[in-house]
């Protein structure tokens, strides 16, 4: 009965676009993270409705990043679609390089793309890229531990209670760490974490005279509490790891906690993948009590770069890829928690999604991040654990390696801000900000 | 008495090379072994040598998700194709700098190793513009043209080496004869030289397969390499040693394969000169 | 001796490799010199005019150029010294009579064969993981607390990733040279009473000379552009940052072709320079 109506869909959609004359081949390039890869194995689906082939190439996420930047800013023309998150979107959106976004099918709603994804897509109001699933951070812990420790986690903590948490149900002996948190180098990876760790303590990264703020004690605290709960409960080699080693550090059952991406539930939460999979609690990022918490927002979405010659089989894809037919395509084959999630209201509004156990927890922590109004200071930038200026990506790598140096004990965290704080004042005024 | 030394001194070293050999190669035993392992395996603790239950899955979900067939083929046109036409414009390059040296020959050389130093990255930019401007970019011809730039001072100096080697008098013999000079070369010269090139053509074969520079960043799907194919195994979410050690084990075992299979050819023939 | 023919004949047959070459070279170098000395910036509309030396400036004046400047040639120099030292004693064993000398020979070339990219990864995963490598297991197995490789121990790791995937063709080369060595002289030598250290010194190590300098140089040459090593590994930080991977940064991370080409520009500087400086310390060596 299902497959009656994605017939249905997808006549409505190609009568709709109309462009799709002949078959075509678009190539997309993607990251390699499992939504991604499992979309690639409907691809069938797509082509069986459409008519057009798609070829993939599939990249981790740091190559990925500099092969379509590379593409993009010359005009190169060697993907028809790109893999793009939040970061990139709004600014490549402002150049001109992608295509607008405002012309899809009524069939596929654009309206209900959560706001806050759609915001984030968007360049004066005009969505450039469609979520292909979105999310925020939160945390994940494990119940019997907790329980074994004495303590109950409320659903909304702060920091302080997570530090004493991790202490507790550390047992050095048994391998199990407290809590495990990114310390990799990277602005998306460790750079990204300790952003928005830093919203909670009251700090920001550009005044608004777009003036580092790396001397200031909002930063001392946030990086001293850090490396102090990280030296006490987190696993060794902390400094090197990213958001993979610490999901199988979890799964393994090796973590009490661990605070990031929500997408991560449906890993540990899966019992082909996870050993702990029966025993896992969700909470909302921690804070200090200053009014803003610690989780992120994000979204890898999918852009069509201007100037491709295959625009139409191009927007056709996004129409299938991030519909809500392809939500239940997904449901249907691997179950509603394997779903891409964070990307529309009407999955939350699924009763068969409520079911899931991360589901309202992941919406929650998905409608508490405001990229608009992300620090406790105002700042004059847009983004939680960014700031979406063209600059960043370059300045906050390095200044997440001078962070990852002190957490490996390599230099003091006074140090290291005093290096980020060089460095961050020294690339604004290369760029002209200063 | 003398015997039961050399006995025994073999017995030493045959310990001590097989010892040191294994040590070496058994990163890649490792990586082997763990691409025929569960993924939980493949981290268990304590590590597991061999008594696990060998499985194919890992490769049989890598064939499934990547056109493995593909990238292979790509990596055997590119690695192939940019050595034998590097050859083909080596092989007079090095008969003149052999044959007839001038004052500056040795300065030429010098300079041809100097232009691999040009550091890629840096050139990353204007030769991607470029290949857009020509519509080399995703293609194969492309990267034979590039990997071909990139090798051909080594394949120049390679050759030269070898050509020295070649005594005079039967060049000079040939052109008593009344050889000219494309007889020289192609009947005197390259037969007496069939194992330089040999040598030269694996060597340029393994550096323009393992060159990840490049084949990453001027292909997208058509002409991408398996330097590509191996991006997409690198760091995926969850558990991935054991589809790593697959992917990497399809991605080295052909040119291993051929790397064994011809090592006399490449070792009698790797001196660069160094033997006289 | 050679005719007026053979020497415009030989400048006909050199002509195609030295215009490849000298195109490949001179249109990057120019482009390179053109966008050095621009504000270009492709994220903010590109080319945003000329800015004289400004690039050159802040290039150097970065802190960490210097720093780069020291990893490149600490990597440099750590796996030229492993790999030569190594190479010759492990030459000098796979020379002595034994059992199964192809199938050694052919363990120890395997790791060439592999590349880099696949190598990173192995051993950052597989091997220096603190927590899954098997480097960690060894440690555990014997009581100690196992080593963050890549960020303990950042760069003495990558010196040895490197060194594992050189050393098989150091060894092959200087194998080669020790096989066209006399085994006369060495029987005479040793029958004259010289203990195994100064057949080494005066006889092996000087025929080997030649042989050392043809490994330096290329080596040197490879080792100097590295950077999926440390692409894979650690992404530059725990002080791995290369001038390479520091070009890398500003110009793909940062998206400043500007600053990045006069970084190139500074690259090429220090790869001549280290090219001149093996030259007069080896060049004696590869003359005849």
């Amino acid at each position: 009965m299902y497959f009656r109506n994605a017939l249905g869909a997808a006549t409505a959609m190609s009568l709709i676009t109309a462009g799709a004359l002949s078959a075509e081949t678009i190539t997309i390039a993607t990251v390699n993270n499992g939504d991604m890869i499992r979309m690639q194995g409907y691809t069938d689906d797509f082509t069986a409705k459409t008519g057009h082939e798609v070829e993939w190439v599939t990249l981790e996420e740091n190559v990925l990043r500099q092969r379509v930047t590379t593409d993009i800013t010359t005009k190169g023309g060697a993907f028809d679609i790109m893999t793009i998150g939040m970061y990139e979107t709004p600014i490549w959106g402002a150049n001109g390089w992608l295509v607008p976004l405002d012309n899809l099918s009524a069939e596929y709603d654009a309206g209900d793309i959560l706001p806050a994804m759609a915001g984030g897509l968007s360049h004066e109001g005009t969505l450039y890229a469609a979520p292909f699933y979105g999310e925020s951070s939160m945390i994940m812990y494990r119940s019997d531990l907790m329980a074994k420790a004495g303590m109950e986690m409320p659903d909304a903590p702060t920091w302080q209670f997570i530090r004493e948490a991790a202490a507790a149900m550390t047992d050095r002996d048994a391998e199990i760490n407290g809590i495990c948190l990114r310390g990799k180098a990277g602005w998306g990876e460790g750079g990204a974490f300790i952003t928005a760790m830093s919203n909670s303590f009251g700090a920001r990264w550009f005044d608004m005279d777009w003036n580092a703020q790396f001397d200031t004690e909002a930063w001392a605290n946030t990086l001293n509490f850090y490396k102090g709960m990280m030296d006490e409960s987190g696993p060794a080699g902390y400094a090197t790891n990213g958001f993979n080693e610490n999901l199988s550090l979890f799964q393994q059952g090796k973590c009490g906690m661990w605070i990031d991406a929500t997408v991560a539930a449906s890993f540990v939460t899966n019992p082909n993948d996870s050993t702990v999979a029966d025993s896992v609690g969700f909470a909302l990022a921690p804070d200090t009590g200053l009014g803003k918490r610690s989780n992120w927002l994000w979204a890898w979405a999918l852009a069509i770069p201007a100037g491709t010659q295959k625009q139409d089989a191009a927007v056709q894809f996004i129409e299938w890829a991030t519909s809500k037919s392809y939500i239940e395509l997904v449901a249907a084959n691997e179950g509603w928690a394997n779903v891409p999630p964070g990307a529309r209201t009407s999955l939350y509004e699924n009763e068969n999604y409520q079911a899931v156990p991360f589901a309202k927890m992941t919406l929650d922590s998905i409608l508490s991040a405001d990229p608009n109004d992300s620090t406790v200071e105002p700042s004059p930038y847009v983004g939680v654990q960014f700031a979406a200026i063209p600059e960043f990506a370059g300045i906050a790598t390095e200044v997440s390696q001078e962070f990852s140096a002190a957490y490996a004990g390599q230099q003091t965290v006074e140090e290291a801000l005093a290096k980020a704080q060089a460095i961050t004042n020294e690339a604004m005024e290369a760029a002209g900000y200063r | 008495m003398a015997r039961a030394v050399t006995q025994q001194r073999k017995i030493i070293n045959t310990a001590a090379a097989w010892g040191i050999g294994l040590l070496i190669f058994f990163p890649i035993l490792w990586t082997i072994l763990t691409s025929f392992k569960t993924e939980a395996q493949a981290i268990a603790d304590p590590p597991i040598f061999l008594g696990f239950d060998w499985t194919l899955e890992n490769y049989s979900v890598v064939m499934e998700r990547s056109n493995y067939a593909r990238f292979l083929w790509n990596s055997i046109i590119i690695a192939g194709g940019s050595t034998v036409l590097g050859i083909i414009i080596a092989v007079p390059a090095a008969w003149s700098m052999a044959f007839v040296p001038s004052k500056r020959t040795k300065d030429i050389l010098m300079w041809m190793l100097s232009t691999k130093m040009l550091p890629a990255v840096g050139v990353l930019y204007p030769i991607y513009l470029l290949f857009i401007q020509l519509g080399l970019l995703d293609t194969k011809l492309g990267l034979v043209i590039v990997l071909m730039l990139i090798n051909l001072p080594i394949i120049v100096w390679m050759l030269y080496t070898y050509f020295k080697e070649i005594p005079g008098e039967i060049l000079e013999a040939a052109r008593m004869d009344g050889a000219t000079l494309k007889d020289e070369v192609l009947y005197v010269l390259t037969p007496m030289a069939i194992p330089g090139i040999a040598s030269t053509l694996l060597l340029n074969v393994i550096l323009a397969w393992n060159e990840a520079f490049w084949t990453l960043n001027l292909t997208a799907a058509k002409a991408a390499p398996l330097t590509a194919f191996i991006a997409s195994y690198s760091s995926p979410e969850g558990l991935f040693y054991a589809k790593l050690s697959a992917a990497s084990t399809m991605a080295i075992a052909p040119i291993l394969i051929l790397g064994w299979f011809s090592q006399k050819q490449l070792v009698s023939g790797l001196t660069f000169g160094a033997v006289k | 001796m050679a005719t007026q023919h053979s020497r415009s004949a030989a400048r006909v047959m050199m002509a195609p490799a030295v215009i490849l070459l000298l195109g490949w070279m001179l249109i990057p170098l120019t482009m390179t010199l053109y966008f050095s000395f621009k504000k270009y910036l492709p994220l903010r509309g590109g080319d945003l005019g000329w800015v004289g030396f400004d690039n050159y400036v802040r290039f150097v004046s970065s802190s960490a150029f210097w720093p780069s400047i020291q990893t490149t040639l600490i990597i440099v120099g750590g796996v030229l010294a492993i790999t030569v030292s190594l190479g010759v004693l492990l030459a000098i064993l796979l020379n002595q009579p034994m059992w199964g000398q192809g199938i050694v020979r052919i363990l120890v070339i395997a790791p060439f064969f592999v590349m880099p990219t696949v190598s990173a990864l192995v051993w950052k995963n597989m091997f220096m993981d603190p927590n899954y490598g098997l480097l960690a297991h060894l440690w555990k197995f014997f009581g100690a607390t196992p080593v963050e490789w890549l960020s303990q121990a950042s760069l003495p790791s990558i010196v040895m990733i490197v060194s594992w995937q050189w050393l098989p063709f150091a060894t092959l080369i200087l194998l080669t040279a020790i096989q066209s060595l006399d085994s006369e002289q060495l029987e005479a030598a040793e029958m004259d009473g010289a203990p195994p250290i100064k057949r080494f010194g005066f006889i092996v190590l000087p025929h080997l000379g030649r042989a050392i300098t043809v490994v330096i140089l290329i080596q040197t040459i490879f080792l100097l552009a590295i950077f999926a090593e440390i692409f894979v590994t650690t992404g530059g930080a725990f002080g791995t940052k290369t001038l390479s991977y520091l070009i890398f940064q500003r110009v793909l991370e940062s998206q400043n072709i500007g600053l990045g080409s006069a970084g190139g520009v500074y690259a090429i500087i220090l790869a001549n320079i280290v090219a001149i400086f093996l030259m007069r310390i080896v060049g004696k060596n590869l003359d005849a």
